[in-house]
């Protein structure tokens, strides 16, 4: 679990995370979700200890993160595993160097085993064949399952995946979101994920944390969410007309009640 | 005001060099990667440079001593004495800061970029010991030896070009070559090399580690690194010859 109490964060006379709480429980995926420059993150940075915050704490499983001396923190980095927005992989190694290389800093596990728990998790992200494939020879989708099966080699506690599904087709955003739910209920992981993808947040945000011009603006379930009288997160997640439409057409399956500024005829048709 | 605050970043960054590896055998394993990508990857550049050097001083000098009361081995020993205390480590070193600096920083801006860099703090290697102490390390064992092997052949190469100008024999040029020959000079030598090493080395780490942008500011951050080297070659160049000479 990972709790976030009073988080804030300025860069200069720019604040830009301002007193945010939350709690991130084992086992499902927690969802940060914003307009870009809503601060999300800039607020997973916090998280992982890539900045510093002004004010606040960031506790794992109750240790205070943002109090630790360097050797504590890098012990409780070696139980995160973290999925970049561009995947960040090593462009002068293969994918199974890629995969490897937390094995070969963090263990001194024979070359035999380490190659099982590499093929291990590459089969786990559906990659086979592409082991001796440098990252250059990669799709988007590949590049983000290498990503995902490095950061999980190690069996962290804690999943952090920035942005999962930018430059992502839907079809592949979907697999990579089902990978990430799978992945976080067999390994108990504690998975945050950053995004503003409208999919992830209905298919896989077991919690989800709304912000707004780096306020946290709403908290709550993919269930929650479409029940949801807050306008701005309204606004945010159901932008366009159509996604307006199946919000209400949700609405009206589970309550027989749509909003009363929708016109229900053409709703209907 | 800016330039107090990179000084004091560069100092901070070395610093943060120095602490216990993750694991001895992947910090090893850096450490030869970047020995073969400074000392082998440069080699050819170095022995070119140094060949042509070595063989233009020779003509230029043999051009300039034009008294016939000057004895021919005289040419030698000024291209002995001028290789070995500049040639060899000032001019060898600046062109290795263009070659092995650009590297250096585009290497480490292009990581930086791409969060591979993120990736490894992630991971909780400490980024400045696993990915510029190896840099230092292979650049103060491999740059010395470029610089020996520039010596050796900036003095063959003057020797080649004397014999094939019909300058002065190779019997002629090997006995100026001993002639007043003074061993401090190597030594003198040696300790500049190691001193642009780590010019050659860290300054390039510097700027490449803390790039912020894209591409565009990793081809300008390499760029300012290969100016800043050259300028502090220099500059450490003539307080060294002033301090020790």
């Amino acid at each position: 679990m990972i709790e976030v109490k009073n988080i804030q964060k300025k860069f200069g006379d720019k604040t830009v995370i301002q007193d945010v709480s939350a709690v991130m429980k084992a086992g499902q995926c927690n969802l940060i979700i914003g307009a870009s420059g809503s601060g999300k993150t800039v607020l997973m940075k916090c998280m992982v200890g890539l900045f510093e915050p002004d004010e606040g704490e960031i506790l794992y499983h109750g240790q205070n993160f943002t109090s630790m001396d360097a050797q504590a923190k890098t012990e409780v980095r070696k139980e995160i595993g973290m999925l970049f927005q561009g995947s960040a992989l090593f462009d002068s190694l293969t994918v199974e160097q890629n995969v490897m290389f937390p094995l070969d800093m963090f263990t001194n596990w024979p070359v035999k085993k380490k190659l099982d728990r590499v093929n291990e998790v590459l089969n786990r992200v559906n990659l086979v064949e592409a082991n001796r494939k440098y990252p250059a020879e990669l799709s988007g989708g590949m590049k983000k399952r290498v990503a995902l099966a490095r950061a999980i080699v190690l069996n962290p506690k804690y999943l952090f995946c920035d942005e999962p599904n930018s430059g992502l087709d839907p079809q592949t955003s979907l697999v990579i979101d089902k990978l990430i739910k799978e992945i976080t209920i067999e390994y108990n992981i504690t998975t945050v994920v950053n995004t503003h993808d409208m999919n992830s947040v209905m298919e896989i945000g077991d919690y989800i944390l709304y912000m707004y011009q780096g306020n946290k603006e709403w908290e709550g379930t993919n269930r929650e969410i479409i029940f949801s009288k807050n306008q701005r997160l309204n606004d945010f997640i159901f932008a366009s007309e159509f996604l307006k439409d199946a919000k209400d057409m949700r609405m009206l399956e589970e309550t027989g009640q749509i909003p009363n500024h929708r016109n229900m005829d053409n709703l209907l048709k | 005001m800016t330039i107090f605050s990179d000084i004091g970043r560069y100092l901070l960054m070395i610093k943060g060099m120095f602490s216990k590896p993750e694991n001895g055998k992947m910090y090893w394993k850096e450490f030869m990667h970047q020995c073969a990508e400074i000392g082998v990857g440069s080699l050819g550049i170095v022995a070119i440079i140094s060949v042509f050097i070595g063989a233009v001083s020779t003509i230029q000098t043999a051009y300039q001593l034009v008294s016939p009361l000057i004895p021919p081995s005289t040419i030698a020993q000024i291209v002995r004495d001028t290789v070995i205390l500049e040639f060899a480590p000032t001019l060898v070193c600046i062109v290795l800061a263009g070659v092995a600096g650009s590297r250096i920083a585009s290497e480490l801006g292009n990581m930086r970029v791409s969060e591979q860099i993120d990736a490894l703090e992630i991971m909780g290697i400490n980024t400045k010991g696993y990915l510029i102490m190896p840099k230092i390390a292979a650049a103060l064992l491999m740059i010395p030896l470029l610089v020996i092997i520039a010596m050796a052949l900036g003095i063959w190469g003057g020797r080649l070009a004397g014999s094939m100008a019909n300058i002065l024999s190779g019997s002629v040029y090997d006995r100026g070559l001993l002639e007043s020959f003074v061993p401090y000079n190597v030594i003198f030598a040696l300790i500049k090399s190691y001193v642009f090493a780590f010019i050659i080395s860290s300054v390039p780490a510097f700027f490449g580690y803390f790039v912020q942008g894209g591409a565009l500011e990793i081809g300008r951050a390499s760029t300012k690194a290969v100016v800043v080297s050259c300028i502090a070659i220099l500059f450490s160049d003539y307080v060294l010859s002033a301090l020790l000479l």
